[in-house]
């Protein structure tokens, strides 16, 4: 893990990739967006055909303390991860945070069915190798839109291959493999559903869902890594004027 | 003599009494004031959701909330951007008009779906020249949702100038959106007003 941190430190001092957060709340870095604008159509095409409804189906179809038993068991198998990158950060409280929650729904949770720390208020601090990646250093990179998950940044990118690679269960079998992926695409079903106003709204009522899209999702994103914007005086001044 | 006396000392006392009136800010506001205020508009959200009334009727009493406690003149104006410069008094007044409907369509049903339960106002502090009010919203199964709602008087009273949902400034999203219209209505604003009225009555 510390090589990998030193060799994207290294790159960051030769300038191959960007390692400076964006300097306004609105900067927008996307150089690929003709290409990223078809994917975005294409993205669209998949839900309004495949996604959407199938996500209304399964909805309809499963009761909902099964589609929330699918969830949390999807859920509890990225603890390992979010601890993992946690601790990569550096925040050792949160790690410790989320190997308690982790043990507690693994055990008391029935492997993870049931969110028992959940009841307690009790939820772990979301992060991913993006996440760990931005506290390493290493800039945000250009917007791109991926083929099905959607909204992203070459940063964001490289931290899901990463989280891939690196996951602590990787060395589960086929079987249980299966059973984690199909896991996940229940949570992603739920989701659609459960966000489905936002995402229509978003997707098919915006005069132009792809810039819409990417402010949402850039925004979004950079209040979850903790960018502070000094911006936000110009843009009051710009309403109320400067006295 | 003496009555003009009089009347020109009266004059002196009433303009010395206006003056200081004008001078001191109408009971300047503190972040506590903020926060009430937040409060308040987050009592009125929690009742038309629990009401749990049809979405026409919910976003009816959006639009009234949205109405009371945000400046929406302000909001409007800065949603329409550089636009706002060359635009009419009447189209100003028309645009803000169809804004509201719009933002309380939209934001009616993100409050509805996304953020859903009930919301709580945290606490509240200055930044600078405004107040931020910072609230949560439990989620089922998910960490809670933070909206954060900034507040001014520099209107002349104190109003919700703009709100951020999980980082997200409705100001930011608002002036992208209102922007696409406009590009696509070749930066005709009156077409936009009649194409929102259009999209505010479906």
């Amino acid at each position: 893990m510390r090589g990998l941190k030193n060799v994207l430190t290294s790159f960051c001092l030769t300038g191959l990739v960007a390692c400076a957060q964006p300097g306004a709340i609105d900067e927008i870095n996307d150089p690929y967006e003709e290409q990223n604008r078809k994917m975005h159509e294409l993205n669209k095409a998949v839900d309004q055909a495949v996604l959407k409804p199938v996500a209304q189906a399964y909805s309809d179809v499963v009761p909902d303390p099964m589609e929330d038993a699918v969830s949390n068991f999807a859920n509890n198998l990225g603890m390992p991860s979010n601890v993992m990158n946690h601790l990569a950060q550096g925040e050792v409280g949160f790690a410790i945070e989320s190997t308690g929650i982790f043990l507690v729904n693994s055990t008391v949770g029935l492997g993870g069915l049931v969110d028992v720390a959940g009841w307690n208020s009790q939820y772990a601090h979301a992060t991913d190798f993006g996440e760990t990646l931005a506290k390493w250093g290493l800039g945000e990179g250009a917007y791109v839109e991926l083929p099905l998950l959607g909204p992203s940044t070459g940063r964001a990118t490289l931290g899901k291959v990463l989280d891939r690679v690196t996951n602590p269960l990787s060395g589960l079998t086929a079987e249980q493999e299966s059973i984690a992926t199909a896991a996940k695409i229940g949570e992603v079903l739920s989701d659609r559903v459960e966000y489905g106003d936002v995402i229509d709204q978003t997707l098919y009522q915006s005069a132009d869902s792809y810039s819409q899209a990417r402010l949402f999702y850039l925004q979004s994103r950079r209040n979850q890594l903790g960018y502070q914007f000094e911006d936000e005086d110009a843009l009051f001044e710009e309403l109320y004027g400067s006295e | 003599m003496g009555a003009n006396n009089f009347d020109r000392r009266d004059f002196l006392i009433t303009g010395c009494a206006v003056a200081a009136f004008a001078a001191t800010p109408i009971a300047a506001a503190t972040s506590s004031d903020a926060e009430k205020l937040i409060t308040r508009l987050t009592k009125d959200i929690n009742k038309s959701i629990e009401a749990r009334s049809s979405d026409a009727a919910l976003f009816v009493q959006f639009e009234k909330i949205f109405r009371k406690y945000a400046d929406v003149s302000t909001i409007s104006r800065y949603a329409l951007g550089a636009d706002a410069r060359s635009a009419t008094k009447k189209q100003l007044s028309e645009f803000g008009d169809v804004f509201v409907t719009y933002i309380a369509r939209k934001y009616g049903s993100y409050f509805k779906d996304f953020i859903g339960g009930e919301i709580t106002v945290l606490g509240s502090r200055v930044v600078k020249k405004y107040f931020e009010v910072k609230t949560f919203t439990k989620l089922r199964g998910q960490e809670p949702m933070e909206v954060l709602f900034h507040v001014s008087d520099r209107s002349g009273s104190l109003l919700l100038f703009n709100l951020y949902v999980e980082g997200v400034s409705m100001l930011l999203s608002e002036r992208n959106e209102i922007g696409s219209m406009l590009d696509k209505h070749r930066g005709d604003l009156d077409k936009l007003i009649a194409d929102m009225r259009i999209l505010n009555a479906g």
